[in-house]
C-alpha cells in the first residue's frame, strides 16, 4: 500500500531461520486469486509454518506467540530466496509489517518489498545477531530506523548502522510515488529510444 | 572489454535515472495466469492500456490441469484465473496461447520453441524462472507483479544493473550427467545465495557442448543460486535451434539477424566481477537430499555431517546416510526445467524395455504440445507405453502443485522440476531434484537408483 516512510519506531518479530524462500512466506495454493487483496494474503503469511495440518495453530511459531508484535520483521539471511511471487511482499505488508531487517535479501523479493511499502533494511550479520539476542532477552525491545538519515537503531543496545537506499526510491517512499507514475512520464524518451535504438528486433 | 551481458544491457538502457536505477527496455514481456491479474487490474486503475501490445505473449499453465484440457477446469479458482487471462489479453489487445491451443504450454518452453525469445533481446515474466530464456544469448530474469504492471504501462522496467560473474564448465561431463547435473553442483557448491545480486555468463567448453535443450535447463536453475539470470553466448547451436521457428526472422532479414547474433559475446579482455571455473569431470549424476536446491549431493554419495538438522526432519533423513536404495512414491518429468524433447529422450531411453515399478506413481508431462508432438513423431510414446507409462497434457503440473497434480503428505517424489522447498510439490510433500537418466532410473526400479549402474 502506498504511504509515506519517515522515522518508524517499533518492537520487532524475530524469525532467524536462514534461506527464507517465498514458499514459505505463501504458498502457492494461495496464489490462484485474481485480486490484490492484502489481507487475505496476510492472514495466510508464513501458513504451513503458522497452522498444522488440521488448522490448529502451532503455538510454537514465533507469529502465534502474543509476546512479539510490532511493523518490524528482522528474519535471517537470504531473506525471500525461490519464487518471484510478489504475494509474498503482499502477504508481509497485509500483517502489517512496514521493514523488514535481515544480512541479505534475495534481488527480487527485495525489489517486490520496495513495490510495495515494505522497507528492507540490509545490516551486517554481527548487527542482526546483537538484534537477535537483545529481541530474546526482552521482546519489548525497539528499533528505529530512520529513512530519511537512513540509519537503524538497536534502541536497547545503542548500536547503530547506516543502510542503502538509492535516491531515487528513498525521495519515492517518502513521498508515497511509485515506479509506474515515474514511468508513465517518461513517455517522450522511451519512444525517442524505439526510434534510434541500433539493437536488432 | 565489454562482457555480452554489459552489450546487451547497455544497448536497452533508456536512461539512467539520477542517483537511481537504469531504466531498461524490454523487448519481450511474457503474462501467465497467476502473476498478472493485479498487474492488468493495475493499468485499469490508472486508466492505462499496455503501451506496446505487440511485444507481449499471454498464456496459462500454472494452473492447467494435465488431463481433459478440452473441458472446463472443474477446479473453480484455476478455472477463473484462466479465464481471467484470456479476457485481460482480448480487452488489452494481447497475443495469447490458450489451454487446447497447439502453441500452449509452459512460458520458459513454449518462448524459445515459437522463436519469440531471441539472442540479444531482454525478455522479462512474472516468473522467476525467466532466467530459462538467457540459452538464447538474451537478458532475461523474473520480476514481481508491480514490475510486470509497470512494463505493460511503459515497455520499460527500472532496475539497478547487476555485478557480473562468469562461471566456466571445462571438460567432458562423464556418462550419465546432464545438463541438470551440472546445474544442481553449481548450486552445490555456490549455495542457493552465491550468486545473488550478479548476472552470470555460462562458458567453458561443457557448456559449449550442450545442446539447447541442455542450455535452456542450466540457464533455467540460474534463479536457484540467486542469480539475477544467466547466459550463454550465441552460436552456431543457437541458430540452428531457431531457425525456421515461428516467429524467428525469415529470409533477408534471418540472414541480417545472425550477422548482429555474432558479435554478442564477450570480449576477450572483459572484466567480471567474479569468475569461478569448475571441471565438468568432478561432477557425477546429483541429486538433492534437504530443503532448498543447494542441498544436493552425488547420487552415490552420503547426507553431508554437517547438513542443516530442519532440513532433515523434514525429509525423515539422517547426516551421513546414502539415499541410494530409499524408496521413491512418486517420480516426476516434466516443469520448465526438463520438460523438453530431450529429457523425454533420455527418459524413455533408460526405461525402454523395462517396466515402471509396482506402486511408484508417475507424472511425465511434456512442457508444451510442440514437446508432444515430438514425442508421438520419435515414437517415443510407444516406447513410454510399454514400459507403462502415461503421457499427460502439457503445463506447470506437479512443480508447485497448482493444479491436481499433488505430493501427498510425508511421500517421496523424485523429481526434474526446480525446487524442493518444504511444501512445493503439495503440503507436507518430499521432493528430491534430480535428471530426467536419475529419475527414470527409480521410475523403473522404485528406489533411488544411479542411472550409471542400470
Amino acid at each position: 500500500m502506498k504511504q509515506k516512510f519517515n522515522i518508524i519506531e517499533s518492537t520487532c518479530v524475530p524469525l532467524p531461520l536462514e534461506n527464507v524462500d517465498t514458499d514459505q512466506i505463501i504458498p502457492a495454493r494461495f496464489l490462484k486469486t485474481t485480486t490484490r487483496d492484502e489481507r487475505y494474503f496476510g492472514e495466510n503469511l508464513f501458513r504451513d509454518w503458522r497452522y498444522r495440518a488440521d488448522g490448529s495453530s502451532d503455538t510454537g511459531f514465533v507469529l502465534n506467540d502474543p509476546n512479539y508484535q510490532g511493523e518490524i520483521l528482522v528474519a535471517g539471511r537470504n531473506f525471500g530466496c525461490g519464487s518471484s511471487r510478489e504475494h509474498a511482499a503482499w502477504a508481509i505488508a497485509g500483517y502489517g509489517f512496514k521493514v523488514v531487517i535481515s544480512s541479505f535479501f534475495a534481488d527480487i523479493h527485495k525489489q517486490n518489498e520496495l513495490n510495495n511499502f515494505v522497507l528492507p533494511v540490509v545490516v551486517s550479520d554481527d548487527f542482526l545477531q546483537e538484534l537477535f539476542a537483545t529481541i530474546a532477552a526482552d521482546p519489548k525491545a525497539r528499533v528505529r530506523v530512520d529513512v530519511p538519515a537512513q540509519t537503524v537503531t538497536n534502541l536497547t543496545t545503542g548500536r547503530s548502522e547506516s543502510f542503502e537506499l538509492n535516491a531515487y526510491k528513498k525521495y519515492c517512499l517518502m513521498n508515497a510515488l511509485d515506479d509506474i507514475d515515474y514511468l508513465v512520464l517518461q513517455k517522450d524518451k522511451i519512444e525517442t529510444y524505439e526510434k534510434t535504438q541500433r539493437h536488432a528486433v | 572489454m565489454n562482457t555480452l551481458f554489459d552489450k546487451i544491457w547497455d544497448a536497452h538502457v533508456v536512461q539512467h535515472v539520477e542517483e537511481g536505477p537504469d531504466q531498461l527496455y524490454v523487448d519481450r514481456l511474457y503474462c501467465h495466469e497467476v502473476t498478472s491479474p493485479q498487474a492488468f487490474d493495475g493499468l485499469r486503475a490508472r486508466s492505462l492500456r499496455c503501451f506496446r501490445p505487440d511485444r507481449i505473449v499471454c498464456m496459462p499453465d500454472h494452473n492447467t490441469p494435465t488431463h481433459d484440457q478440452d473441458k472446463p477446469i472443474a477446479d473453480p479458482v484455476s478455472r477463473k484465473q484462466v479465464e481471467t487471462l484470456a479476457a485481460n489479453a482480448a480487452a488489452f489487445g494481447l497475443t495469447h496461447f490458450g489451454m487446447m491451443d497447439p502453441r500452449n504450454g509452459i512460458v520458459h518452453v513454449v518462448g524459445p520453441e515459437r522463436g519469440l525469445s531471441l539472442p540479444g533481446m531482454t525478455i522479462v515474466c512474472g516468473d522467476s524462472h525467466t532466467s530459462t530464456h538467457g540459452a538464447m544469448g538474451a537478458i532475461a530474469f523474473g520480476i514481481g507483479t508491480s514490475e510486470v504492471e509497470m512494463v505493460m504501462a511503459s515497455q520499460c522496467i527500472l532496475q539497478p544493473k547487476p555485478r557480473s560473474m562468469r562461471i566456466r564448465i571445462e571438460g567432458t561431463p562423464g556418462p550419465g550427467v546432464t545438463a541438470k547435473d551440472l546445474a544442481l553442483y553449481l548450486m552445490q557448491q555456490l549455495t542457493t545465495s552465491g550468486a545473488t545480486g550478479y548476472f552470470v555468463e555460462y562458458a567453458g567448453s561443457a557448456v559449449r557442448g550442450l545442446s539447447m535443450e541442455g542450455r535452456l535447463t542450466l540457464c533455467n536453475l540460474s534463479i536457484e543460486m540467486g542469480a539475477r539470470g544467466g547466459i550463454v553466448a550465441p552460436d552456431e547451436v543457437t541458430f540452428a535451434y531457431l531457425k525456421d521457428r515461428e516467429y524467428a526472422p525469415k529470409g533477408a532479414a534471418w540472414d541480417k539477424a545472425v550477422d548482429f547474433w555474432r558479435t554478442l559475446r564477450s570480449d576477450e579482455d572483459a572484466v567480471f566481477d567474479r569468475e569461478v571455473t569448475f571441471d565438468a569431470a568432478d561432477i557425477a549424476p546429483m541429486v538433492t537430499y534437504g530443503t532448498n536446491p543447494g542441498m544436493g549431493m552425488p547420487v552415490d554419495g552420503r547426507i553431508p555431517a554437517d547438513a542443516a538438522p530442519k532440513a532433515l526432519q523434514y525429509m525423515g533423513f539422517r547426516a551421513g546416510e546414502p539415499l541410494l536404495g530409499k524408496p521413491v512414491d512418486y517420480v516426476f518429468l516434466g516443469a520448465c526445467t526438463n520438460g523438453r524433447i530431450e529429457d523425454f529422450r533420455a527418459f524413455a531411453s533408460v526405461v525402454r524395455g523395462r517396466k515402471k515399478a509396482p506402486g511408484v506413481v508417475a507424472w511425465l508431462v511434456p512442457g508444451s504440445w510442440e514437446v508432444q508432438r515430438q514425442i508421438v513423431a520419435e515414437g517415443l510414446d510407444q516406447v513410454l507405453s510399454d514400459a507403462g507409462f502415461e503421457i499427460r497434457q502439457p503445463g506447470c503440473s506437479a512443480c508447485l502443485a497448482m493444479n491436481d497434480d499433488k505430493v501427498s503428505a510425508g511421500k517421496y517424489c523424485l523429481s526434474t522440476s526446480n525446487r524442493n522447498f518444504e511444501g512445493r510439490q503439495g503440503p507436507g510433500a518430499r521432493t528430491l531434484l534430480a535428471s530426467p537418466l536419475t529419475v527414470a532410473a527409480a521410475a523403473v526400479t522404485g528406489v533411488i537408483t544411479d542411472p550409471r549402474t542400470l
